[in-house]
């Protein structure tokens, strides 16, 4: 059972992974979390306005069903999986982190100047996770697949533009982490 | 009784994420300054499985468990919109710290300021949807 409650090392969360994608694919759908973005932009009347999103949804309606079970999942992982939420980093992320005004690296699941409900009072935070969550989704459906449509399913069936996604990913993530974040933190 | 399935898929692959701390901002962070092996062992782990296993269902044409043939369906061909969402992509799964599965797993968390993350998620994808036919693709 403890070994239940701390954190899951990767070589068990890796093949986790895998599964879940094997059990989706074996009921006949496949693996990826950002086309329910366009899912909930049909469902919320985004049609009326754009074409692109006038669809019937029905088809779809099973990944909505697989997001409320990630945010169930999440509850259960967090609050009966778990006997604490520190997130042990190396000690050179931390580092390098608390230089950048991150004093709760090492100590927090997510760090408390972004997500802290005292950091909301900041319109700067509110700017910050709003952008951050828009190129998520926008890149997303552009690219036409996120973290698990392209880097794990994608990749799992040797598509090259699941390998450019990929890529492009990383520098994306590269350019933000080391050119970006000296100038906005 | 499909959608209890697809909820149960969902319950575990949200455990899964919270517990290998792939929806921790931190992690995302640390993989970007190459200072740990965890979430390249998480990816790559999950990859190498998941080739075995799809090689596996495209070779030996198995059936889904209600019995239709499985198609694994290509990727579209292209080269601009990868390279260009991919990057885009990137640079918010780095600020944000979150993909779209973590994001869901970290709302059930409890942790509430995700919630102006999955709007800006469901914004972008909303004018993707308005842009897409003046984008290269």
């Amino acid at each position: 059972m403890d070994a239940l409650l701390q954190p899951w090392p990767w070589y068990v969360s890796g093949p986790l992974i895998a599964l879940t994608m094997a059990i989706l694919v074996l009921l006949g759908k496949r693996f990826g979390m950002s086309s329910n973005l366009e899912t909930l932009c049909s469902l919320g009347g985004a049609g009326k306005f754009v074409d692109y999103f006038k669809v019937d949804t029905r088809p779809r309606r099973w990944n909505l069903m697989v997001v409320i079970g990630a945010v169930i999942g999440g509850f259960i992982g967090a609050h009966l999986l778990s006997s604490n939420d520190k997130v042990a980093i190396s000690g050179d992320s931390i580092e390098k982190l608390e230089s950048l005004g991150f004093e709760s690296a090492g100590e927090a699941y997510l760090p408390t100047a972004l997500f802290g409900a005292e950091s909301l009072a900041d319109p700067k935070v509110w700017a910050l996770l709003l952008i951050g969550g828009f190129l998520v989704g926008f890149g997303a459906r552009y690219a036409g697949g996120c973290t698990s449509g392209h880097a794990i399913s994608g990749l799992s069936d040797l598509q090259l533009p699941s390998l450019i996604a990929v890529i492009g990913f990383f520098a994306g993530g590269l350019i933000m982490v080391h050119l970006l974040f000296p100038l906005i933190f | 009784m499909k959608s209890l399935l697809y909820l149960l898929v969902g319950i575990f692959f949200g455990i899964v994420l919270y517990k290998s701390e792939a929806a921790s901002w931190f992690r995302i962070y640390e993989m970007f300054q190459f200072d740990a092996f965890h979430m390249y062992g998480i990816i790559g782990s999950a990859l190498v499985l998941g080739v075995v296993f799809t090689q596996w269902v495209k070779k030996s044409g198995a059936k889904s468990f209600f019995g239709e043939k499985i198609t694994i369906v290509p990727k579209e061909k292209g080269v601009a919109r990868y390279a260009i969402g991919g990057v885009l992509f990137g640079l918010g799964w780095a600020l944000a710290g979150a993909c779209p599965g973590p994001m869901y797993v970290l709302f059930g968390a409890g942790y509430w300021a995700i919630i102006v993350v999955i709007f800006g998620a469901l914004l972008g994808a909303l004018v993707y949807g308005l842009l897409k036919s003046k984008l290269p693709h």
